[in-house]
């Protein structure tokens, strides 16, 4: 799969969690982040958790995400707080850039 | 859990696939290795030296090679080494297992394992720092950074002032372990 998203654009995890093993946090689910770094291609731990071959497997394009954590605990704060994760492209949706 | 560990070691041992000297040398040479933990080093070198700190921001594994500290355990890893500033504090966590750059930090604490750790420092950052200690100014951002894929990260405290006639190694004993992930800072008289 290519690299869908770059440095700065605007992003959304996806809502639901697959039956099996992911790296997508569930308190980072359907939330709006920003991708603050690009790291290549990486096998999808998805994929290798049901046993398929690191030769045989999807290997996908890993971000930096960067949210906010007012997005993430659905609250009011007045105290910065950021909370970054490492995702796979297919955890992730386009986001039309809010504002 | 020792008893499972015991019973896994008595079965790969009766089927032929590993003998308890493997394991023992093993074990050894990991706990050798992280005995000379990098972290503080890098830190002092970054501390002294800007060009030094330039590339460890772009690019901490070629850093790492520079002063000589292997990252590699099992597997070749990313390193990305995060800064503190006067408006930014930096933590590290794995919420969904227990990342960490064993070769940078030596064994991971284990608080840094325990699930109350994991789920709350994302949640309610500065309750937790405060726990450990650290308070910070409201208007410090806090940036968490979330180990869930292939980066490891390290973060890069602030040089304490009155250490501007320090030497590299007598930087480097200031270094702590805690504040490597972010639950404390540097302090000039914090090795005694």
């Amino acid at each position: 799969m290519t690299q869908r998203f770059h440095t700065g654009d605007a992003v959304r995890t996806r809502a639901a969690n697959p039956d099996g093993h992911t790296r997508l946090p569930r308190y980072l689910c359907g939330r709006r982040g920003t991708v603050e770094a690009v790291h290549g291609v990486y096998p999808l731990p998805d994929e290798r958790a049901r046993g398929i071959a690191l030769t045989s497997c999807t290997k996908e394009a890993l971000y930096t995400v960067v949210f906010d954590g007012r997005e993430v605990w659905r609250e009011r704060s007045s105290e910065p707080l950021s909370i970054s994760a490492d995702l796979w492209d297919c955890y992730l949706e386009p986001e039309r850039a809010a504002k | 859990m020792a008893s499972r560990v015991g019973a896994l070691v008595a079965k790969l041992e009766a089927k032929g696939i590993v003998r308890e000297a493997e394991l023992d040398a093993a074990v050894e040479a990991f706990l050798l290795s992280t005995q000379r933990a990098g972290g503080p080093a890098l830190v002092a070198r970054a501390w002294v030296d800007p060009a030094f700190r330039a590339r460890l921001f772009a690019d901490a594994n070629r850093a790492l090679d520079e002063i000589g500290v292997d990252m590699t355990h099992w597997a070749q890893v990313k390193l990305r080494a995060v800064e503190n500033t006067d408006r930014v504090h930096n933590v590290i966590v794995c919420t969904l297992c227990s990342c960490y750059p064993v070769s940078l930090l030596g064994p991971s604490p284990s608080w840094y394992k325990s699930l109350a750790y994991r789920s709350r420092v994302v949640r309610e950052p500065r309750a937790v720092l405060a726990e450990f200690g650290l308070k910070l100014d409201p208007g410090i951002e806090v940036r968490v950074w979330d180990s869930t894929a292939e980066l490891r990260y390290v973060v890069i405290p602030r040089r304490p002032e009155g250490t501007e006639g320090l030497g590299e190694a007598d930087l480097a004993a200031l270094v702590t372990r805690d504040s490597l992930i972010g639950t404390a800072v540097c302090r000039a008289n914090s090795a005694g």
